[in-house]
């Protein structure tokens, strides 16, 4: 089971990539992939979390006894999650603003707790910290490469650094259902299946 | 009254906890594969989000609001979902054994569930009166049954069509789920 940092951190980026790999934390996966800039933006908040709350459930989970733990990962979460959104309030107004309650719903993202329970309570600070890592770059690659599929059919521009790119050319007429909820549903189920047909080989 | 209905019906059909509003996802595909699951869900979830809806919107006016913790809110709905969970279930346990079976494992998974802290933010977020609360924590969940039981319906029909191996699983189980998500779509502009 001696597995290097470099393997921790990269088992993330595709061998157990959120949320195609390990189909947790859906919600946010759906609702906020309306653009590429949102996709990205929420994939970073969520690393953020990951990333501090297995930094510490791992620094503490000596301490921690193991009848309750669960409800003190959720606590660790809960707190950085109230950071990110005092944060982003304060310096991504706008970002905040479009995100709106999927950020506070990060706390019951299965995918943070999923990675405190199943890996930072049994292994070490830095261990956890590049499983983090990896898992939220992972989280955050799959976010933007949804978005940027949606945002690219629903509406024929790509908007990187708020510059909007007409990649199209005008007579491309829009596919609106795209950037709709059964879009969403449809686009993440045919990705998932493109990545299964990848694996399988 | 009719403000009432009229909230309801929104709730239910057209805004959709998991067809429109994307909430409560993961337990959507986990629970979905066979009829029983998905019933023992629905019902679970509908008596926990009920009980969340109430009882955060009395925490966020009398304690968070009166003594000007909002930026607190995220933390302390967690802490109540959790601990009215862990409480229900050992009610339920002790008093009406039967239910308890019947719900089983499913209270436990609700603590995760986005859709109840979801439904909790709303409410809070849009200002409701806590007979609007209750009215929309209750549709809700009612929303989250009929799209969980309908899907697992349609589920249980996809066991018995031969579908492409790479598509097998959740990659289909996301395709039906955006086609159900189509049919509600038509609900909206109903109201």
């Amino acid at each position: 089971m001696a597995k290097t940092l470099v393997q921790e951190f990269t088992k993330g980026l595709w061998d157990e990539i959120p949320p195609f790999r390990l189909v947790l934390g859906l919600c946010p996966v759906l609702a906020v992939t309306k653009t590429v800039e949102n996709g990205i933006g929420m994939g970073l908040a969520t690393t953020f979390v990951l990333v501090c709350s297995n930094i510490l459930v791992s620094s503490l989970r000596k301490v921690i006894p193991p009848k309750v733990r669960i409800a003190c990962f959720i606590i660790i979460i809960a707190t950085f999650v109230t950071v990110v959104e005092l944060v982003m309030q304060a310096f991504t107004y706008p970002l905040f603003l479009k995100l709106g309650i999927f950020i506070p719903l990060i706390v019951v993202n299965c995918i943070v707790l999923g990675r405190a329970e199943a890996f930072a309570s049994k292994n070490g600070i830095i261990a956890s910290l590049a499983d983090g890592l990896g898992i939220g770059i992972g989280f955050t690659l799959a976010l933007g490469a949804l978005g940027a599929v949606r945002e690219l059919f629903g509406t024929g521009i790509l908007t990187i650094w708020e510059k909007p790119i007409q990649i199209f050319g005008p007579s491309f007429q829009p596919f609106t259902f795209m950037i709709e909820a059964p879009g969403a549903f449809i686009c993440l189920g045919l990705m998932l299946c493109v990545m299964n047909m990848m694996g399988s080989k | 009254m009719g403000d009432y209905i009229v909230l309801a019906i929104s709730c239910i059909l057209i805004n959709n906890i998991l067809l429109a509003q994307y909430l409560g996802n993961c337990p959507f595909l986990g629970t979905s594969k066979k009829m029983e699951t998905a019933v023992g869900m629905a019902m679970a979830v509908v008596f926990v989000l009920v009980l969340a809806g109430v009882i955060t919107w009395i925490v966020n006016t009398f304690i968070l609001q009166r003594f000007g913790l909002e930026y607190l809110r995220t933390l302390s709905f967690i802490l109540v979902i959790a601990a009215l969970v862990q409480f229900v279930e050992m009610f339920l346990k002790k008093s009406i054994p039967a239910l308890y079976a019947g719900l089983g494992i499913f209270l436990p998974l609700i603590t995760t569930n986005c859709a109840v802290m979801g439904v909790c933010l709303i409410n809070v977020n849009e200002e409701y009166t806590f007979l609007q609360a209750l009215v929309t924590s209750f549709s809700y969940a009612v929303g989250f049954g009929l799209a969980l039981i309908l899907f697992a319906g349609v589920r249980e029909r996809i066991l018995l069509a031969r579908v492409p191996k790479p598509l097998q699983d959740t990659s289909i189980a996301l395709v039906t789920a955006g086609i159900l998500s189509l049919t509600f779509f038509a609900f909206k502009g109903m109201v």
